[in-house]
């Protein structure tokens, strides 16, 4: 077994024994029987006034489709977020912690690279957010399917570029905590998520209004972190035609482009580099 | 063969602050060797750097004939940190299958080693629990396992007593001479000079991160040793005739004191005193103990 996936093995054990993952999947599954519950009785409501206010049965159609799309969307946007939160808690304290404990010094002192333990730790909580977002989204989009028999449309891309905005934060976190104490890494990470947050909505609002420097502004802090950009592009991806043209969090008036996915990749691929480079030059 | 441990001028500066100044040595292969000196001397510092866990800011230095940090050599390498932290979510055995896969051991031959260690610290029966519920003792002993899973050419041991009791203290020094048997060197940084008094081969003393003395501990009883003689109706002219066994000769009401040059004259200087009617109640040697010359070299005030 090479020295990254022992590293992997352990971090997702980790996980699992200190009951990280426990906790997470209760919430998760909570939250998902919150979404059930609370959607089967307001599709219920949708689907009576629209088949009794509507002129035609073509209409009350849409009507469903749109307002189960939005709900799905509200549903996903929430999950976005738990995964992101899920994502720093695991991250921050992970070489901040044994950094300060003293525990690194017996793994980095065996015959394996630094390199690996940063890209074994890396790797073991991709594991834990693939299985995290699954559960969370695929939780949405079951019950929305056997609710309303509906799936959104490019599902795999849109769960991929939520599971992509997790693995971001992640690995900014990582990076964060190869040189500061988990509580430092765990605060800037939150400050950086809102940066992000605030960003998108002025990209958003200037849209609407179709002010160039509001959408600038947006675009600028896509740049410095790009994770909200990948959240509307997934709800780009996945909200009907019809939805891209109301305003919302969990719509998406102002598309971010295939460049800036791709700005995304790359900025993930450099931050996990510098993390490793931290990790590297640093005193244990 | 290469030495186990040489540097040369090794330093690292903190800021504005050199932790280690100049530390230059040499550890044999096979010999036990005592890193001493008063706190904030730079011990942990070099053993760090020599391990690869801090980067010198100027000097050399090899282990086992590799520069530091090579992967080659710290295969072949063993280190049990000062107040040893772990996995503690992880089982005992759990724990050593961890650190010899990282190790790159092989399969079968890490489940025989894992199983001969766990019996050696006497942790068989703990096996499979959880090192959170570990006494400090038993994590000090899970500790030196894992130390010791590579059959290492070189030990590392960072005060690998604190925290145990006398029955802990005796396996370690136990062990550290098996390890010295099967031909392996010892790094060991401890500030209990009684421990590095029986267990190594030499010591350095460390000051302001750098080597003030190294002395062979064997030639710490040969060369000379303090006798105490508890004696009644011991006359001056006989007192004064001890004079040709030894040197230093002060009377100190019922005891005498005096030091010797060796061992081999204790019978004559028994003879002398009871043919000169001298009633002996016991003569005891002392050899010089490690720490006066540990006070004698730091200053009393540890080198504040």
């Amino acid at each position: 077994m090479s020295p990254i996936s022992i590293i992997a093995r352990l971090t997702f054990r980790e996980a699992i024994r200190r009951r990280i993952m426990l906790a997470g999947l209760v919430m998760g599954i909570a939250f998902v029987i919150l979404y059930s519950i609370g959607t089967h009785f307001i599709f219920g409501q949708i689907a009576k006034d629209a088949v009794a206010n509507l002129p035609s049965q073509m209409a009350a159609d849409i009507m469903m489709a749109e307002s189960t799309n939005t709900f799905m969307m509200m549903g996903l946007y929430a999950a976005a977020f738990l995964s992101i939160a899920m994502a720093a808690l695991l991250g921050a304290d992970t070489l901040a912690g044994e950094i300060n404990s003293g525990t690194i010094q017996t793994i980095a002192t065996k015959p394996i690279r630094r390199a690996d333990v940063v890209l074994g730790k890396w790797l073991g909580f991709a594991e834990l957010l693939g299985l995290y977002v699954l559960l969370l989204c695929g939780g949405i989009v079951l019950s929305t399917f056997i609710q309303a028999g509906r799936i959104p449309q490019n599902l795999l891309t849109g769960l991929g570029l939520i599971y992509m905005e997790s693995i971001l934060i992640m690995t900014i976190t990582l990076m964060l905590s190869a040189a500061f104490p988990a509580l430092a890494t765990g605060g800037v990470v939150f400050g950086l998520y809102g940066l992000a947050f605030i960003g998108g909505w002025v990209e958003q609002i200037g849209a609407i209004f179709q002010n160039d420097t509001a959408i600038k502004v947006g675009i600028i802090t896509s740049l410095i972190i790009p994770s909200e950009s990948l959240w509307r592009r997934a709800a780009f991806e996945m909200q009907t035609p019809l939805m891209g043209t109301f305003d919302s969090p969990f719509t998406t008036t102002s598309v971010p482009s295939p460049l800036m996915m791709g700005y995304a990749l790359l900025y993930l691929i450099v931050v996990l580099f510098i993390a490793v480079r931290i990790f590297q030059s640093r005193d244990l | 063969m290469a030495e186990a441990i040489e540097t040369h001028k090794l330093r690292k500066v903190f800021g504005d602050y050199a932790a280690v100044k100049g530390l230059t040595l040499q550890v044999k292969q096979g010999e036990v060797f005592g890193f001493l000196g008063p706190n904030g001397a730079g011990k942990t510092t070099s053993m760090k750097m020599l391990l690869g866990l801090i980067t010198p800011t100027s000097g050399e230095a090899s282990l086992l004939g590799k520069p530091i940090g090579d992967r080659e050599a710290m295969r072949r390498v063993g280190f049990l940190p000062e107040h040893f932290r772990f996995q503690e979510w992880l089982t005992a055995d759990e724990f050593l299958l961890l650190h010899g896969q990282l190790l790159g051991m092989e399969k079968n031959d890490l489940q025989q080693r894992r199983d001969e260690l766990l019996e050696r610290v006497g942790l068989t029966p703990f096996r499979r629990k959880q090192l959170r519920t570990f006494s400090k003792g038993m994590l000090q002993r899970v500790g030196l396992a894992q130390a010791l899973l590579n059959r290492p050419a070189l030990v590392f041991l960072d005060e690998p007593t604190s925290g145990l009791d006398p029955v802990g203290r005796r396996l370690v020094r136990d062990v550290i001479r098996e390890v010295r048997t099967q031909g392996s060197s010892v790094f060991l940084n401890s500030h209990l000079l009684s421990e590095i008094e029986v267990t190594c081969d030499r010591v350095a003393f460390i000051q302001h991160g750098e080597v003030v003395r190294v002395l062979e501990l064997a030639s710490l009883s040969s060369e000379q040793t303090n006798v105490t003689i508890r004696v009644g109706d011991l006359g001056p002219e006989t007192l004064n005739g001890l004079s040709q066994w030894g040197r230093e000769i002060q009377r100190d009401g019922e005891f005498v004191h005096m030091i010797i040059t060796s061992d081999t004259v204790l019978p004559a200087v028994t003879r002398y005193l009871v043919s000169q009617n001298a009633e002996v109640y016991s003569i005891t040697p002392n050899r010089t103990s490690l720490e006066d010359i540990f006070i004698e070299t730091v200053g009393k005030d540890g080198g504040l």
